[in-house]
């Protein structure tokens, strides 16, 4: 058929416009549902989801003023031993801190106390800074020579300079906005913690 | 007519019955006119071209030995770098390729802003140049997670983490790019396909415009004429030379001078004093250590300078973000009719030499440790940056510029 024959017939345009509109509405909806599986595809997997099991530390060897980091959920977790001077260092820096009561932070419950922790002597964190991930490191000395003269002991993020007491507690004007997050954990004996579960969870996980 | 060439066109004229060879040559090479005062700075466009071939055979041949999987990349690497014929060499010309690849881009970027090159019409060429600057950078961290080191993975860490601090959705989707709750074998692996499959293939379609954009509104020069308003009587600009074989010699003599020093670095120095290569990716990623001190790679400082500058997670990433955003808007911030910096007010020159100085000073600051004198120094050049954006809208309108010529001198 040539090009004149086409132009002296009339060419039904309203069909060719339903046409196109029921086509573009059944593929815009058969894109979507075919987005769903490709999209979804990057959640995690099952197997990553399942490998978040709890697990236990001895803590008998740490000294006063060490620090014990142990792996969980494929973070690092630090059990700090605090001196009876560390703790008592606390509460002057109140004034200093961006959330000196923990109340923005996340922390469980039974940790949501001065020292933040369930015994004050053993203070159970994770370590990663709440800024952007890095596992900050620990810096117990006064005065630590890579943080500042006035410095009384706690966590220094190397990546982006964000600082924490001994609590996990943030300081004012540091990128992260938060304490340190505290995990779920419980005494199994004097000894021996369990991290990734809580003291009311005994026995279910 | 020789019986042999007669042969050769007869093929070449059944070949371009049924594919537009010599038009698309001539349109895009043979005929394409380009103004006959290039300089340096013209250079850069073939070279990122050249760098981005460069990557490309060398990745192919990277990923025929490469295991992208946790518990094998690290030792893959060393068995590249150790027991594979040519491995060492390849992988040098991979990683020094990346440096090399910003070097010339940001270079590439410099003419741009130089020249008003951003400037109508060739505003989408600029927009589409940004969109390959944003794919490269993708590219490029992508990359940098493969080899499985410590900086690699905090690196990585840090990046993702930066989704987390979007308000509302940020932690879901910090959580759907890595496809576990840290990085892990799931996120080596998927940066692996985008890596060496997704990107690629965007960088080469957008490639494909940058240029195909360029020759529709044709190049600009360094004085910043349009070679287009005067024309011979075969309607050709009589300011203007064949692509090829004037700008092909040029360039191709530019690729020779760039691959010597290329291989120069590869030879001599292909860590690039721990700016290519950082020391601490020479150790196997520990999920449970940050390297003493991070630092991206030399050509993501800048920007990691100002994400630390900033005292606020989210406004930190808005900061590092809108760094780069910024420079998309570049034709409708500067409002002035000249476009070459030669024939440009003193203001234009002055904000232009702070941005400059500020982005070398920013990037020499994310190299070094977050120390309180340091993050307040990134704080004055981060604002400095910033400075030259929001001065140039008002500064640029009534911009007391020199007589610009009406052809090329």
């Amino acid at each position: 058929m040539s090009t004149e024959e086409q132009n002296d017939m009339s060419v039904n345009l309203q069909r060719r416009k339903i046409l196109t509109g029921a086509t573009g509405v059944v593929g815009a909806a058969g894109a979507t549902f075919l987005a769903v599986p490709f999209v979804s595809s990057w959640q995690p997997s099952e197997k990553a989801k399942a490998a978040g099991a709890p697990v236990n530390a001895d803590i008998s060897q740490i000294q006063p003023g060490q620090m014990l980091t142990i792996a969980w959920r494929g973070k690092p977790v630090w059990v700090v031993r605090r001196t009876p001077r560390m703790l008592n260092g606390l509460a002057a820096l109140d004034g200093q801190l961006r959330d000196p009561a923990s109340q923005e932070s996340k922390q469980p419950e039974y940790c949501q106390n001065p020292d933040r922790a369930i015994k004050g002597e053993y203070f159970v964190v994770v370590g990663i800074c709440t800024h952007l991930g890095c596992a900050p490191l620990f810096r117990p000395a006064i005065g630590s020579p890579d943080v500042g003269a006035d410095w009384q002991g706690g966590f220094f993020c190397p990546c982006h300079g964000s600082r924490f007491d001994l609590a996990g507690r943030v300081f004012q004007s540091v990128p992260a906005p938060t304490n340190l997050v505290i995990p779920p954990h419980h005494f199994l004996t004097e000894h021996l913690i369990r991290i990734g579960e809580g003291p009311a969870d005994k026995g279910v996980a | 007519m020789s019986e042999q060439s007669k042969q050769q066109s007869s093929l070449l004229a059944w070949f371009d019955k049924r594919y537009p060879l010599i038009s698309t040559w001539n349109k895009h090479v043979g005929e394409y006119y380009a103004p006959k005062n290039f300089n340096f700075w013209y250079f850069f466009g073939a070279l990122a071209l050249l760098v981005f071939v460069n990557q490309i055979v060398t990745g192919i041949w990277l990923t025929m030995s490469y295991k992208p999987s946790a518990a094998e990349a690290f030792n893959s690497i060393e068995y590249i770098m150790r027991d594979v014929n040519w491995g060492w060499l390849i992988r040098y010309m991979h990683s020094t390729g990346a440096s090399a690849f910003f070097l010339v881009v940001y270079l590439h970027m410099m003419r741009g802003l130089l020249y008003g090159s951003y400037k109508e019409p060739r505003e989408l060429v600029w927009i589409l140049g940004m969109m390959l600057f944003l794919v490269l950078m993708a590219e490029a961290f992508m990359g940098y997670l493969l080899p499985w080191g410590q900086m690699s993975y905090w690196g990585a860490q840090v990046i993702i983490s930066l989704f987390g601090a979007i308000p509302v959705i940020g932690p879901d989707l910090a959580l759907w790019v890595r496809g576990d709750f840290v990085i892990s074998d799931v996120t080596l692996n998927r940066f692996f396909a985008l890596h060496v499959i997704a990107l690629p293939l965007v960088l080469v379609i957008l490639i494909f415009m940058h240029i195909v954009a360029l020759h529709q509104v044709g190049s600009n020069n360094p004085d910043g004429v349009e070679i287009k308003k005067y024309k011979n009587d075969k309607g050709l600009p009589i300011d203007g030379i064949p692509f090829h074989p004037y700008y092909s010699v040029k360039d191709s003599m530019g690729a020779v001078f760039f691959m010597t020093l290329f291989a120069l670095v590869i030879f001599y120095a292909p860590e690039g004093g721990g700016y290519f290569m950082e020391a601490p990716n020479f150790e196997p990623a520990n999920p449970l250590k940050t390297p003493d001190h991070i630092a991206p790679v030399w050509y993501f400082t800048p920007f990691y300078a100002i994400l630390r500058a900033i005292p606020d997670k989210f406004l930190g990433v808005v900061a590092m973000g809108g760094a780069i955003a910024v420079l998309f808007a570049m034709p409708w911030l500067d409002r002035c009719k000249v476009k070459s910096i030669r024939y440009r007010g003193l203001s234009f020159k002055i904000l232009l030499t702070i941005l400059v100085v500020s982005f070398v000073v920013l990037g020499w600051l994310g190299t070094q440790p977050a120390t309180p004198e340091l993050t307040k120094l990134a704080q004055i050049f981060t604002a400095l940056y910033f400075m030259f954006f929001l001065v140039l809208p008002f500064t640029s309108v009534n911009e007391k510029t020199k007589p610009v010529p009406e052809r090329v001198t």
